[in-house]
């Protein structure tokens, strides 16, 4: 520890401590501890957590604000982080209490219905860390304390009612690549995160803490090691800077204990850098909730050469087809096809998977074990440039997709009309620097003729018939995640012009819209107090919405502004 | 306003960053200014004076040579003949020529130089530039990525993270992307064929703290 501390007076650091009072410690509102039974079974009222129930629905049964209605939605208050870039975490609610978060990880609890500040925590962030995607998707509730998982890596419990800092884990060392931007996810007292840093050499794995103590509790890696099944489908020491980072919350199966999570694409890029099938890259990982154990997995596409990250974990859904009902993972991927497994306790099976934008690199699909073939002239090679579409960015992002059991439809945040080139080159990995065998300012985004007509959709699929049923379209490219409502409403930002709607869930119907700050890419909740539904979603564009946009632009010889800075929106029905 | 982070580092609250010497160093300094706005003795900013002067994080000095971070020529002391006329840019890490003390202990230190044409530099770039050789913090003010694209048809330096675009002809000036502020200049001058250090940075490096 340092000299100065030691040297300075006992009373001298009492008096430093009057000016490090909390901003506004007046608990208006008292704190209901959430306990595990909450968590499973989360009242109508509230958001306990990141996509509101364990099986990453993004439903709310509130029926208060209706396709009748909508067109009354108001703002009731608004709140400005002061912080640019990528606001999109969810606002969580817990029986009053607000907890947004925003990028360098600062986490503000606010009253849920009047607006009033109770606390704000800001991370103190080392001078030497870089941010390659500046921004945080929330924290996770449980007992009387928030956890947040931070960009430096490690993961914080703060005291729910003050915001004071109850315990600091490091989860892993910053300076290698390291970083974390998912919101947490607890199940049974355990608080499990994922690492970032798949574009830096790192070797991805999920991690679960005792919530009460932040002890260590198991770490599963998501490139498997020496001894290790899996460990095969990597070649020489290629494991070692594997990446397949976790960097979205992973939905919970309570029957059968386990948790599954999307994960990233392999490092670097080009896959002929790392021969192989490279499990567990770009698959839904089946791990039990309280060992940790890997107890299956399905990969949605192997070697992956395009940046295809499918870190949005399945939604978890019964579905009723003709002469089969079985319990369900679902998947909107990156890769554009969406995928229809059945999960079980030691496996998982692929049923089927539907293009649901336009891709050119698969060229069929094995009915039996959902395994592609792909086309050679879509896989870039060092020195050797590829055309390929979805681009990079994919037929749907991490935007979650949402499903509302009313409609009996899932709901995907989709780009269509654009497509990427990678050339590949050889690279040295360096700790903690870019590792991903392309130069990063040439990785091309190629609109297709019909961009010119429409980029952005929401598509919603009928799960049970397997079939689209409408299409929403829009000119700018959709960053938006969605939340449905009992009232049979679908709310998303997502677009380039500031917009926040309202779509009628059954027919697509635009039913009401809000101009905001910026760009809206956070995630929609809702909730009620005191018989009052409100909508609540954060507006701040950065992060990749961005970054493609600026490559939108070239590609169109446009300039696009989208103002940066975040600003929480709430919304209720005007009286 | 801060919250928990304001507590003294010996407190059980954990510090965010027990384990890293700059998140150490940023602490402290907020401790400091709390205690020199309290009129506090001059005596203790010394004390951390000397912490901050640990010779490997210290910002270039006058004088310093360079060592590459990277490349074909990793390890070896930078020389102009090194550097290709028209780029692309090579990194490099000062080394205090004396005590052979490489300075890589904050990546914060790392540099980029581009050579280029003369009379392609604007005159307040040739000024501090060495022989065409223009040397710039490799630290992004964005999120503070390294700085490592080439545009080679434009000649212009990119940074990976969010394709902020930075003119070297021109005191890296933004050309596009989020960047608020131009790359940190350092001044270099050539002795015996070897880039060195003839001033300090000209802006604070790395990325927006607030």
């Amino acid at each position: 520890m340092n000299q100065v501390i030691r040297l300075v007076p006992f009373a001298l650091m009492a008096l430093i401590s009057l000016f490090s009072n909390p901003v506004a410690a007046q608990n208006t509102v008292p704190y209901t501890p959430v306990t595990a039974e909450r968590l499973l079974h989360p009242e109508p009222d509230n958001w306990l957590m990141y996509r509101g129930t364990y099986n990453s629905w993004g439903y709310s049964p509130l029926d208060q604000i209706t396709t009748k209605n909508v067109d009354k939605l108001t703002p009731m208050w608004t709140f400005s982080t002061g912080v640019n870039e990528g606001h999109q975490s969810p606002p969580l609610v817990n029986n009053g209490v607000m907890f947004i978060t925003t990028p360098k990880n600062q986490v503000l609890a606010l009253n849920a219905s009047t607006g009033e500040l109770l606390w704000r925590y800001q991370r103190e962030l080392p001078e030497d860390l870089f941010q390659l995607h500046p921004t945080n998707r929330g924290v996770a509730l449980y007992g009387d304390k928030v956890f947040l998982a931070t960009v430096d890596a490690h993961l914080l419990a703060l005291n729910a009612k003050t915001g004071e800092v109850v315990w600091d884990q490091t989860v892993e060392n910053y300076l290698t690549g390291y970083y974390m931007t998912l919101a947490p996810l607890v199940v049974r007292g355990k608080v499990m995160v994922g690492v970032s840093g798949g574009e830096l050499g790192i070797r991805g794995f999920v991690q679960a803490f005792e919530a009460e103590t932040g002890k260590s509790v198991w770490k599963t890696y998501t490139v498997p090691g020496p001894g290790e099944k899996g460990h095969e489908t990597w070649s020489g020491d290629t494991w070692k800077t594997g990446a397949v980072s976790i960097w979205v919350t992973g939905s919970y199966d309570p029957q059968l204990n386990l948790t599954y999570w999307g994960t990233g694409n392999p490092g670097p890029f080009i896959a002929a850098m790392r021969p192989g099938d490279n499990l567990y890259a770009n698959s839904v990982i089946a791990l039990d909730a309280d060992t940790g154990e890997l107890k299956a997995h399905h990969q949605y596409h192997w070697n992956d050469a395009w940046d295809w990250d499918e870190v949005s974990a399945p939604l978890l859904l019964d579905v009723q087809r003709p002469g089969k009902s079985f319990k369900a993972l679902v998947h909107a991927g990156r890769n554009g096809y969406l995928w229809l497994l059945e999960r079980k306790a030691d496996k998982i099976d692929f049923v089927n998977a539907t293009p649901f934008v336009r891709q050119n690199v698969f060229t069929k699909i094995d009915p039996e074990s959902g395994r592609p073939t792909y086309d050679p002239q879509r896989i870039a090679g060092i020195g050797k440039r590829a055309e390929f579409c979805p681009s990079v960015w994919g037929g749907k992002d991490w935007p979650p997709a949402a499903y509302n059991p009313q409609t009996g439809y899932l709901y995907i945040p989709a780009n269509q009309n654009l497509c990427s080139a990678l050339t590949g080159q050889e690279t040295t990995y360096q700790p903690g620097q870019l590792y991903i065998g392309v130069d990063f300012s040439k990785i091309e985004l190629l609109p297709t003729a019909e961009a010119k007509d429409h980029i952005g959709e929401i598509q919603a699929w009928d799960i049970n018939a397997g079939k689209k049923a409408w299409t929403v379209k829009f000119k700018s490219h959709n960053w938006g995640p969605l939340l449905t409502t009992g009232g049979g409403l679908i709310f998303s930002g997502g677009t380039n012009d500031r917009y926040f709607r309202a779509f009628d869930a059954k027919t697509g119907k635009l039913l009401w819209q809000q101009r905001t700050n910026s760009g809206v890419t956070g995630v929609p909740t809702s909730y009620r107090i005191d018989g009052i539904q409100y909508v609540a979603v954060q507006s701040g564009w950065g992060v990749d919405a961005q970054r493609k946009q600026e490559l939108l632009d070239k590609a169109f010889g446009t300039k696009t502004f989208v103002p940066q800075g975040g600003v929480l929106w709430v919304f209720a029905l005007r009286k | 306003m801060r919250r928990a982070n304001d507590q003294p580092e010996e407190s059980n609250t954990a510090h965010p960053c027990k384990d890293c010497y700059a998140s150490r160093l940023l602490s402290r300094r907020t401790v400091l200014k709390s205690a020199l706005g309290l009129g506090v003795s001059l005596h203790f900013a010394r004390v951390a004076d000397s912490a901050e002067t640990d010779p490997k994080k210290l910002r270039p000095q006058i004088g310093d040579v360079f060592i590459f971070s990277s490349g074909d020529h990793q390890g070896q002391v930078v020389t102009i003949r090194d550097l290709p006329e028209g780029g692309p840019p090579a990194f490099a890490y000062p080394l205090d020529p004396k005590t052979q003390t490489l300075r890589d202990g904050s990546r914060l230190n790392r540099v980029l130089f581009v050579h280029l044409a003369q009379t392609e530099l604007t005159d307040p770039t040739r000024a501090v530039a060495a022989e065409g050789v223009v040397g710039y913090s490799a630290i992004c003010p964005h999120t503070g990525c390294d700085v490592s694209g080439w545009k080679a048809e434009t000649q212009h330096l990119v940074c990976p993270c969010h394709a902020s675009t930075f003119d070297p002809k021109d005191r890296a000036r933004v050309i596009g992307g989020p960047a608020p502020r131009p790359l940190p200049l350092l001044p270099l001058r050539t002795v015996d064929g070897k880039v060195t250090v003839a001033g300090a940075f000209s802006a604070r490096v790395g990325a927006e703290q607030k």
